[in-house]
């Protein structure tokens, strides 16, 4: 399955793209997600070992189970008001 | 009514006031954020919002149901501006109209304070001196499903200390 990584802010910065899509195995965990990126090198190794996530704009931890066609964010802490 | 965007437009603090009231509020709370020309001693000349606006304009929607739900008002609306601002521009405002004047404080208070927590929002300052950085922002608050979670966020998530200015 495939899904749809968005990245804001400092991680975009620091990765270098805005989003990418994520081949991964059926049953796939956000977790599952985040090795694969990091495998990837360069600017992913960076990222931070447990960023937290979106998926389908909710907030899911490393043990949600993704689906073909998610769109999963990593979420740099917040800094709104 | 109950109302709440997030978006690039200049925001109009008596246009958002002018969606709450009604004849049987004896109050009326307006708080707005404003970008501060200073941060731990640095000048600084603007900030930048960045956000993921569509997951914003939903979390925002949710904070704003939550806090009209403990006020029992319906009278409530909200607004967050992403992109360029200046020194003293809004970056946000919120307006909360209650019977008496303790759940209207109460409300905007939830409001700005879960804004902090969960929006996805981040800025980065532009100092005078031709630097600008990511401020340090804190964890999301929230645990998976979008309920509000008490205390700390869990382990799995990021740990950032909170650092330096907020709105």
């Amino acid at each position: 399955m495939e899904v749809t990584v968005l990245l804001f802010a400092a991680h975009r910065e620091r990765v270098g793209t805005a989003s990418t899509v994520a081949s991964l195995p059926d049953r796939a965990t956000v977790g599952t997600l985040l090795s694969e990126l990091r495998a990837r090198g360069g600017g992913w190794a960076d990222l931070p070992r447990s960023p937290a996530v979106a998926v389908n704009r909710s907030y899911a931890n490393v043990d949600s189970e993704l689906s073909d066609g998610d769109e999963v964010a990593l979420i740099p802490p917040v800094a709104g008001g | 009514m109950i109302w709440s965007d997030v978006a690039i437009d200049p925001i109009d603090p008596s246009a958002v006031l002018e969606r709450v009231g009604a004849p049987r509020d004896g109050a009326v709370a307006l708080f707005l954020g404003t970008v501060r020309d200073h941060n731990e001693g640095r000048p600084v000349g603007g900030m930048e919002y960045e956000g993921y606006a569509e997951m914003a304009r939903e979390q925002l929607a949710a904070i704003v149901a939550e806090a009209a739900s403990r006020a029992g008002t319906d009278r409530i609306a909200a607004v967050h501006r992403l992109g360029e601002l200046a020194v003293g521009e809004v970056s946000v405002a919120i307006a909360v109209s209650t019977p008496h004047r303790a759940e209207a404080f109460d409300a905007a208070r939830h409001v700005i304070e879960e804004i902090k927590r969960r929006l996805p929002v981040w800025k980065r300052e532009r100092y005078l001196d031709g630097a600008a950085e990511w401020l340090a922002g804190r964890a999301p608050g929230v645990e998976p499903g979008g309920g509000a979670a008490v205390g700390a966020p869990g382990g799995d998530i990021e740990a950032v200390r909170p650092r330096g200015r907020e709105g």
